[in-house]
């Protein structure tokens, strides 16, 4: 190198150049060195200064770049969009307003669990300054800035079910609560925006917002959002020279305003005192958007060990992430602390029992569904009939009905082959707390070793005995819930006792109002796989985490195996199962049954799913999903032709892509 | 082999460098030689060479990362010590806190109803240019920005239409709902938060506070026509007693808000179609008090310069010191010209004018504020004393009198001469004649387009009515007005009144255009319910103008501007053209706290139930911001009015806060006033 550096040196030399010498001399020194006329402070130059360079330089791009992309055409992305994809299909507000459509009815929007934001007007020391910003929803910031104390915030109290002393969380209000999740995470803005082609706008559309994580009936206790809801709808119609409303509940805000057309006719003070009319009067439809009427197994893995397949699977893979890092120790045991304050998860819980969700070797689904699911996309009515006869071969029936079983053999194998210890025996067992040290306060510490052996031993639960096994591992929450949801089937529906709002959520102990020009609708998507029963184990972690956990390592054979990573799934929208959305308006409420006594007409329209075919699509526009069907164009198209004036019969009546007529007639459900 | 290869190639190399470098400008010439060690050494020399040129590029992106990462570390810091500073200032903000700690709790819902210009405003329908801004924020919040991305599509999507006053065709633009409405009118602009702030902490939230937003551009009618804003309100109300235990509300309007629930309380009551069909007795049933902050119950002289020339005192600061600027600067062409042709589409501004002619606000030689002294700092030292009377301070005020009284009474006079001259010296015409004079208009074709009402008058009337030795009281001021915007007091003439009622039974007034003014419209019967005026005083206030014609004589301008070089000594009541009176900075005294003064104090005619009427003055103490400022929408935030108005919510009655509490001379001014009870 010594050779290489003289050799360069007496070259530049040759020529004249005189800032060249300079370098010959400083190299010596340098081979980085700078020229002499800034070599004071060239020795700075070498990692601070370059830092700075390259933040300046990438700044200065990035303003660069957001500058033109801001001076840039609104347009220009959808010439991109159309050059890739052809010309775009109109959004279905437009397409609708060039036929003609206009505003007609008010609509009214009731949003599900978790999608609406909730914001902090009252709170402890730690989250200062945080008045009335969203502590649910938005940005999720401050979840990352002090997740102890957003836990400590979103958390309601475990006796009361209400507001814990000193904290006040309170739903955002307006069409703001719920028209973005999260930011750019729509759920009803495109809806809102298609509506508002048509003629909408705030005078006639209404955002029901209510607090999602209390009880039905005590959101109308502290909030009095039952009431609200009542007088704005009653404003409405009244504004808009007597038009019925159209409404429209998501996910669990289908329950929610079943809740309500019980309470808004029951007398006061349980009810709203509206009279035995007021449904007939004020409502031209209920369009669910996927209701979750019967519930969902979802629900039960939630409160059992608050994993949903997403997490579960996240939990093995990096075991130690998610148990130790968010919230500083154990993220799970204080999610389950919080999800367990609140009464709404329960409303979820699969109702009916075995008579709807199957028992131990039987279900309503039996074999039919396809879990490898990529044949079901875009098939019509006519050939759902010709699938489980090609796929019968190499599908064995699930046995859907057992929710949760520990062990897969044990999922798999014929009710006779089971042996299982009572519960009830264990139960009377002598109870010993073992009193742990630990931090953070769950049920399962109470319960003890034995008995969480003893859930075990009894290795199958089925839609009826999980309320069993609930109540079992935890008995506060489920005493608290007990008093505000039931989930059985009315043997007699004038019994007097139905007149309590613990059953008024539940589609299948309680009869429909007395209208019969309204009209509801159950819209859904189809075709993804949907969680339908868990294999769990028991974990053989520290004592101060959750005893139990779903099997990932529990793997169907095939390719099309409806058992993956320890979740049977069923076809459904993700979260919801066809089952649970579409049965009673195939045959729970189908013509004048004793649940429908004015018969109500009732008409399925399921979407089938298809992925957005690519990323400019952003989350599609066919997708079936459960939240992502809110942008699906057909569904929105449904909606607008509904609130602009059209019945069902117009519409096209019922749209079936699943099988759930066959299941229907399977399910022994007196009418 | 590598190294002599190197050892080969590298002198060619160098020597090629060195001499592309000394011919030109020592570019190294890119040879690939395909071995990293040689490349190393290539990028090393650029590098280098980098260094010799350094002084521009990399300097910027060296500065710019250096602020960049400061500025982030400043952040954090900040961030960082949040917490602890807050934890100081707490206390000192929240009345709230205090209170607690004396046990009150919210017992009355309340309803807050906001005033001109803080709403919020969203878009819902609009052109092709305002693409993708479905439901942001046009007005308030961050609209303000889009001001400045596309200020004529901003601009035409304010704008109402010209006719009907209601929506432009193809434009939907609507008031943002709820507690989002007003409560941050921009970014880190504070008008409702900290009241609600307050409020929150003695228990109230969503079930029993609500913000009646409306669109403040509208006539208080139309808000009903168009959004049913009246009904929803009506229904609100009627929800939050029902569902709190049947407890009556607490209504907190501020500024224009006053105006709005005026006329919603005469609404409420009246069968329907007009009204909202409460039937008599729904306000007695409903409504604990109403505690009007900064009210501009008989409106505000500003609103008139604002229609004339599209100024207030601050513009027309402006425009003095920098013609070009607004002339000709942000909206391509003219500011101003743009900025008239939009506010005056909006009905409401023509609420805010001046009401109950020269008998409230004064005729061409007598104004109620006839001994007002204009010398505010040093008012304001005599009048600290909180124990003050009347008669303490009519010594110092004689001190400070230096000549005759300011003729407040002319509202609008062309030329300073106008302004100071008895009346017996100014010319007589009429302008009447002028209107007479000029009734076949000749349209100035010449213009093309027209772009305000200006350029649809002939330059000769123009001249005329601003010709030099004119003044206009609050009432003449409707002729001029009528004469300049004919169409936008045409429309707005059908919504709202200024007048005085000779006799309130006449059927006439059950017309909704007489709602809104006080003096044309009977208080319900409810002799249980209290009406508060709370206002600052102690700020200079623009109480009437000195104009001139504009020098430049071009097509598409605005013909009259403030005369700003219009000035007295120190001491004056007259600064660049503005003549000021005590006042919140917007509203004058007289305005805000006349009725509750004189109009309708004990059983008048306007307030035949004799409801109870408190005057609740706040005095501007000096540094004049921050919690306790008492400047018009400043005032939302000071801490000696929140306190008042947590204890009326809390069930506290007038009598309780402590009755009247005057620092002006507002009771003289009344006493002056010549007004049939």
């Amino acid at each position: 190198m010594s050779f290489l550096r003289r050799r360069k040196g007496t070259d530049s030399s040759k020529s004249q150049n005189l800032r060249c010498n300079i370098v010959k001399e400083d190299e010596k020194n340098n081979l980085y060195e700078s020229p002499r006329k800034e070599s004071y402070n060239s020795k700075k130059w070498s990692c601070w200064d370059s830092c700075c360079w390259f933040i300046g330089f990438v700044c200065s791009v990035w303003w660069f770049l957001l500058l033109l992309y801001n001076t840039m055409p609104a347009s220009i992305p959808q010439y991109v969009t159309e050059a890739i994809k052809g010309p775009l299909t109109d959004p279905p507000g437009v397409k609708l307003r060039k036929e003609g459509l206009t505003v007609n009815h008010p609509v009214v929007f009731v949003p599900g669990i978790v999608t609406g934001g909730l914001e902090l007007w009252e709170g402890h020391q730690c989250a200062e300054g945080l008045f009335r910003k969203r502590l649910w929803g938005g940005s999720f910031g401050e979840l990352y800035k002090r997740p102890l104390c957003w836990a400590q915030h979103m958390s309601l109290d475990n006796e009361t079910g209400l507001d814990p002393p000193g904290i006040r969380v309170r739903p955002v209000s307006g069409l703001v609560a719920a028209d973005y999740f999260a930011a750019g995470y729509f759920v009803w803005a495109v809806l809102i925006a298609n509506l508002a082609q048509i003629g909408y706008e705030e005078k006639t559309m209404y955002m029901a917002a209510y607090d999602w994580r209390l009880s039905f009936q005590n959101t109308e206790v502290r909030d009095q959002t039952l009431s609200r809801i009542k007088s704005n709808i009653e404003l409405m119609v009244a504004t808009n020279g007597g038009k019925k409303v159209v409404v429209i509940p998501h996910s669990m805000g289908v329950l929610y305003f079943l809740h309500f057309m019980k309470w808004v006719e029951a007398p006061p003070p349980m009810g709203g005192g509206g009279g035995s009319e007021w449904c007939a009067k004020h409502i031209k439809a209920v369009m669910n958007i996927g209701g979750p009427f019967l519930g969902v197994p979802k629900s039960v893995s939630g409160l059992f060990s608050v994993e949903a397949r997403d997490i579960a699977i996240a939990r093995t893979f990096a075991p130690g992430f998610l148990d130790k890092d968010v919230f500083g120790l154990q993220t799970f045991q204080h999610l389950m602390r919080m999800t367990r304050t609140w009464d709404s998860t329960m409303s979820m819980i699969p109702k009916g029992g075995e008579t709807i969700w199957g028992g131990l070797d039987w279900s309503p689904e039996g074999s039919s569904f396809n879990c490898g699911a990529k044949t079901l996309r875009n098939n019509s009515i006519n050939n759902t009939d010709q699938i489980p006869n090609i796929n019968l071969a190499n599908m064995k029936n699930v046995n859907y009905g057992r929710i949760i079983s520990f062990g897969k053999d044990v999922a798999e194998a014929h009710s006779s082959k089971i042996e299982r210890v009572d519960l009830l025996d264990s139960m009377k067992a002598d109870m010993l707390a073992n009193l742990t040290n630990c931090d953070i306060w769950i049920e399962y510490h109470d319960i003890g070793d034995h008995r969480i052996k003893a859930v075990a031993d009894y290795k199958v639960y089925t839609a009826g005995s999980i309320l069993d096994l609930l109540h079992f591992v935890s008995p506060k929450l489920m005493a608290r819930g007990g008093a505000h949801f039931s989930y059985g089937i009315a043997d007699n529906l004038d019994d007097p006792k139905y007149q309590h709002y613990k059953y008024w959520s539940n589609p299948l102990e309680t009869k429909l109002p007395d209208a019969p020009d309204m009209e509801i609708y159950s819209m859904y998507g189809v075709g993804i796989p949907t969680e339908r029963a868990y294999v769990y184990k028991v974990t053989t972690a520290t004592d101060c985490s959750i005893p139990f956990q779903i099997d990932t390592s529990a793997e169907g054979g095939s390719e099309d195996s409806c058992l993956k990573g320890g979740v049977f799934s069923a076809d459904g929208d993700e979260t919801v199962p066809v089952l649970s959305a579409g049965l009673m308006a195939a045959k729970g409420w189908r013509g004048k049954t004793r649940f429908n006594p004015s018969g109500i007409p009732a008409y399925i329209r399921e979407y089938s799913h298809a992925p957005p075919a690519n990323l400019l699509e952003g989350r599609g526009t066919q997708s079936g999903a459960h939240v992502d069907i809110m942008g699906n164009f057909a569904l929105i198209e449904d909606v607008i032709r509904v609130a602009a004036g059209a019945t069902g019969k117009e519409l096209g009546g019922d749209h079936v892509y699943s099988d759930i007529f066959k299941w229907a007639e399977r399910i022994n459900l007196q009418l | 082999m590598a190294s002599n290869f190197l050892r080969l190639r590298k002198p060619y190399y160098v020597e090629s460098t060195i001499n592309c470098s000394s011919s030109s400008d020592q570019k190294p010439v890119n040879l690939s030689f395909g071995i990293n060690e040689t490349r190393n050494q290539t990028k090393k020399r650029q590098a280098k060479e980098h260094h010799g040129r350094r002084s521009c590029l990399d300097s910027c992106c060296w500065v710019t990362g250096y602020l960049c990462t400061t500025w982030w570390l400043l952040l954090f810091l900040y961030h960082c010590c949040l917490p602890f500073t807050v934890g100081h200032e707490v206390p000192e903000l929240m009345p709230a806190a205090r209170l607690k700690r004396e046990g009150l709790k919210g017992i009355h819902p309340v309803v807050l109803v906001p005033g001109i210009v803080t709403g919020g405003l969203e878009l819902w329908e609009g052109k092709p240019c305002a693409d993708g801004l479905f439901r942001k924020r046009l007005w308030g919040g961050g609209g303000f920005t889009q001001l400045l991305k596309r200020p004529l599509c901003w601009l035409e999507h304010l704008s109402l239409h010209n006719e009907t006053g209601l929506d432009p065709p193809g434009i939907r633009v609507r008031p943002v709902p709820g507690l989002f409405g007003a409560d941050y009118s921009a970014p880190g602009y504070f008008v409702w938060d900290v009241l609600v702030k307050n409020l929150a902490k003695i228990g109230y939230e969503g079930k029993n506070l609500h913000m009646a937003a409306y669109d403040w551009r509208l006539s208080f009618q139309n808000t009903e026509v168009r959004d049913c804003a009246l009904s929803k309100l009506k229904s609100k109300i009627e929800l939050m007693y029902r569902a709190n235990g049947n407890k009556k509300v607490v209504v907190v309007p501020h500024s224009m808000g006053v105006a709005y629930f005026l006329h919603f309380l005469k609404w409420v009551e009246t069968p329907p179609p007009m009204g909202g069909g409460g039937g008599p007795g729904w306000c007695a049933e409903h409504i604990k008090a109403i505690v009007n902050i900064g009210p501009s119950f008989l409106g505000v002289p500003k609103a008139v310069s604002n229609i004339l020339s599209a100024e207030g005192k601050d513009v027309a600061y402006f425009r003095a010191m920098a013609p070009g600027v607004l002339d000709s600067g942000t909206l391509g062409l003219r500011a101003l010209e743009h900025v008239m042709r939009v506010s005056r589409t909006w009905d409401s501004v023509v609420s805010l004018m001046p009401k109950g002619g020269e008998t409230i606000w004064g005729n061409m030689d007598w104004s109620p504020e006839d001994e007002h002294v204009c010398e505010f700092s040093k008012k304001r030292y005599f009048r600290f004393s909180p124990s003050d009377n009347n008669v303490n301070n009519s010594d110092a005020k004689q001190v400070f009198r230096v000549k005759d009284p300011v003729k407040y009474g002319r509202i609008i006079s062309f030329g300073k001469a106008a302004s100071v001259l008895h009346s017996s010296q100014l010319p007589t015409t009429v302008l009447k004649e002028i209107l007479h004079m000029s009734a076949s208009r000749n349209f100035n074709s010449s213009c093309g387009e027209a772009w305000t009402e200006y350029d649809e008058m002939s330059r000769e009337s123009i001249r005329k009515i601003g010709a030099a030795d004119k003044a206009y009281t609050a009432t003449t001021l409707f002729d001029l007005l009528h004469f300049v915007a004919p169409k936008m007091m045409n429309r707005a003439e059908a919504h709202f009144s200024h007048g005085i009622a000779d006799n309130l039974e006449d059927p006439k007034y059950n017309h909704y255009k007489y709602w809104s003014n006080p003096l044309e419209m009977k208080l319900p019967d409810a002799p249980n319910m209290e009406i508060y005026c709370s206002y600052g005083v102690g700020i200079p206030t623009e109480r009437s103008n000195v104009y001139k014609l504009s020098p430049s004589n071009k097509c598409k301008h605005i013909p009259y501007q403030i005369d700003t070089l219009v000035d007295e000594e120190d001491g004056s009541c007259l600064k660049s053209g503005v003549y000021f009176a005590d006042g919140d900075e917007s509203v004058p005294v007289l305005s805000a706290g006349f009725m509750c003064a004189k109009g309708w104090k004990g059983r008048t005619r306007f307030n035949p139930s004799g409801i109870n009427t408190y005057v609740r003055e706040y005095q501007s103490k000096p540094p004049t911001s921050g919690i306790k400022s008492t400047a018009h929408v400043d005032i939302m935030g000071n801490i000696a009015l929140i306190e008042d108005k947590l204890r009326v919510a809390a069930g506290a009655t007038g009598e309780e806060i402590g009755g009247d509490k005057i620092y002006s001379d507002i009771l003289r001014m009344s006493e002056r006033i010549n007004l049939q009870l």
